[in-house]
């Protein structure tokens, strides 16, 4: 490589690490490289054998590869359980390679929380293992792959490239599941989306409670329905639960992530309620002040901006009458 | 520090080149868009007086979420206000609407169909023959034009067209004061004729009328305008009640309906 060149390459890339280091807290981060297309994954230990690798809190973007997601693996004496494989190709490959580093057991089962496309456009590095979801997921998935492959190659650009939605090849409900020296409870949901599911791993506690919890990051709702998200959140609050890792913001203790998440929904739903009883226009509704810890959050505005593009048509369709002839 | 001195030079190199030449090739447009002063020949005329003005405000969102229903809110803080023309630099089809203020205010909020990030301009004419223009940069990721509709995909559209729903609220919108604004949805699948076998089908033509039957406002529409369109109008004072609905689409088909 001539000298010039490799120093701007440098240059560039230190530019990157440097933009990088804000905003995004704990040694155990995932840091993307641009320059190499590697998304630095790292694998924490939140009990004996039981991982998170944790996305960046922030908006999909280039700089971040669109790895915003916390992916976990389990070990089960039997071979390894995946929970959601990542945006890209690259993300599975690089996943299911950290997990070779990590442990010697071989991957059995990968399962996929949602519908959403960071849950399942890895799964190229995963096609020789049983890739399962629910009923409601699978239909989901195969409805919206063509379109996440569009979107997702936009967003993210270089990171996706050989990228195609794989879908899964089984069908799991709620219930007991039992791999290995592992029980784990599977308990299905609805609100963020059609099928939202929770994973407890039995011996640790640790509960994977995919889209319905977001933590300091601003709810995403393509699929949502806030009242029943709410409902959702209510029955997920009845649980013990002890560490908490949302598919989104950083992995917690107990009820914070839930408290979160609740409050958000309950202030886009009665101000979207009240907004629209008083016929105020998108724009308005866009440029309404917000609350302030949910303008502190991650992906705030752009994540709200979703929000009132999604949700408010609904609000505003209740608060008018049908015309008469 | 070598690293910085050659990131410098990259810097200013690059300030160099968006330097602009001595004839301005976009008219004085702010947005900088090539297709202005063809917009501006084709849709104003190649004589038309023509000046950017910050009264004439154009709301959107930053980036269009949902390319086929992208909100738009546009308001000409101008006395005099004969006509507000709404056109779209890069949508494959660049007239969204056109709209007489007779007794309203002299904005209107609509969504309409983006194909690909653009400027948005409203162009107000006042009584002095003089085009006030305006806009706002939406991004998107495309597509808004070329897709169908969902009563459209589903069929549905056939049970409900020319159906009204909306209201008229006492206004209380913070930072207006508008003593009225009529909010509306009328239901028409607004196909554009891009899509496949799929001709044109569109609202061209709606007023709306107060209890004595004097038209307060009137709108041409076009194909970007977004499927069952929504629409919102403000007015200075109360109107006359009961308002009607009245309207066409390109295919004949009339739109006439009351709203409280």
């Amino acid at each position: 490589m001539p000298k010039r060149l490799s120093q701007w390459l440098l240059c560039a890339t230190l530019a990157l690490m440097a933009l990088h280091g804000q905003g995004e807290a704990g040694a155990g981060v995932s840091r993307a490289q641009l320059a190499q297309l590697d998304y630095g994954l790292k694998a924490r230990a939140l009990a004996d054998g039981v991982y998170v690798v944790e996305g960046a809190v922030d908006d999909f973007s280039v700089a971040n590869g669109c790895n915003i997601i916390n992916t976990g693996f389990i070990t089960t004496g039997a071979g390894v359980l995946v929970i959601n494989t990542g945006v890209s190709q690259r993300q599975g490959e690089q996943l299911r390679a950290l997990i070779a580093r990590t442990t010697s057991e071989p991957v059995v089962q990968v399962i996929h929380l949602n519908l959403h496309p960071d849950y399942f456009m890895g799964n190229q590095a995963f096609a020789d293992v049983p890739l399962a979801a629910t009923v409601t997921t699978r239909a989901g998935m195969q409805r919206e792959a063509k379109a996440y492959e569009d979107n997702l190659y936009r967003l993210c650009g270089d990171w996706m490239k050989g990228t195609e939605a794989r879908l899964p090849t089984q069908t799991i409900g709620p219930g007991p599941l039992r791999i290995g020296q592992r029980e784990f409870e599977l308990r299905e949901y609805k609100g963020h989306t059609d099928s939202d599911l929770v994973l407890i791993d039995k011996a640790s506690g640790v509960a994977f409670v995919g889209g319905l919890v977001f933590s300091e990051r601003v709810p995403t709702t393509p699929h949502a329905d806030p009242p029943t998200w709410l409902r959702a959140l209510d029955q997920l609050a009845q649980l013990p639960l002890r560490t908490v890792v949302p598919s989104h913001g950083p992995v917690h203790q107990g009820q914070l992530g839930l408290q979160q998440t609740r409050a958000y929904l309950q202030w886009l739903d009665t101000s979207f309620t009240r907004w629209a009883a008083a016929g105020w226009e998108m724009n308005e509704v866009l440029r309404a002040p917000a609350p302030a810890p949910f303008a502190r959050w991650a992906a705030w505005p752009a994540e709200y901006t979703r929000n009132v593009a999604h949700l408010y048509p609904r609000y505003e369709r209740k608060a008018w009458q049908s015309g008469r002839p | 520090m070598r690293g910085l001195t050659l990131l410098l030079g990259l810097l200013v190199s690059l300030g160099a080149w968006s330097a602009e030449p001595s004839a301005d090739p976009f008219g004085g447009d702010p947005f900088k868009s090539f297709q202005w002063p063809e917009l501006k020949r084709e849709f104003l005329g190649a004589k038309a007086k023509v000046q950017f003005d910050e009264r004439v405000k154009v709301q959107g969102p930053p980036f269009a979420e949902d390319a086929m229903n992208v909100p738009i809110t546009v308001m000409a803080d101008l006395p005099g206000v004969q006509r507000v023309v709404v056109l779209v630099d890069r949508n494959p089809i660049r007239k969204v609407l056109e709209f007489q203020p007779l007794a309203s205010r002299a904005s209107v909020s609509f969504r309409f169909k983006l194909e690909q990030a653009s400027p948005v301009r409203a162009m107000a004419l006042t009584a002095d023959g003089v085009w006030h223009v305006g806009g706002t940069l939406v991004d998107s990721a495309g597509g808004g034009c070329t897709v169908p509709g969902g009563t459209r995909a589903d069929g549905s559209w056939t049970q409900t067209l020319g159906q009204v729903s909306g209201r008229l609220y006492a206004s209380s919108i913070p930072g207006t004061d508008n003593a009225a604004r009529l909010r509306l949805r009328i239901m028409h699948p607004m196909d554009t004729g891009l899509v496949g076998g799929i001709p044109a089908f569109f609202i061209s033509k709606l007023a709306v009328r107060d209890g004595r039957g004097k038209d307060l406002l009137r709108i041409q529409t076009f194909e970007p305008v977004s499927e069952n369109p929504v629409f919102s109008f403000d007015f200075a004072q109360s109107p006359v009640p009961p308002l009607r609905i009245v309207g066409v689409d390109n295919n004949g088909n009339r739109i006439d309906s009351q709203v409280e």
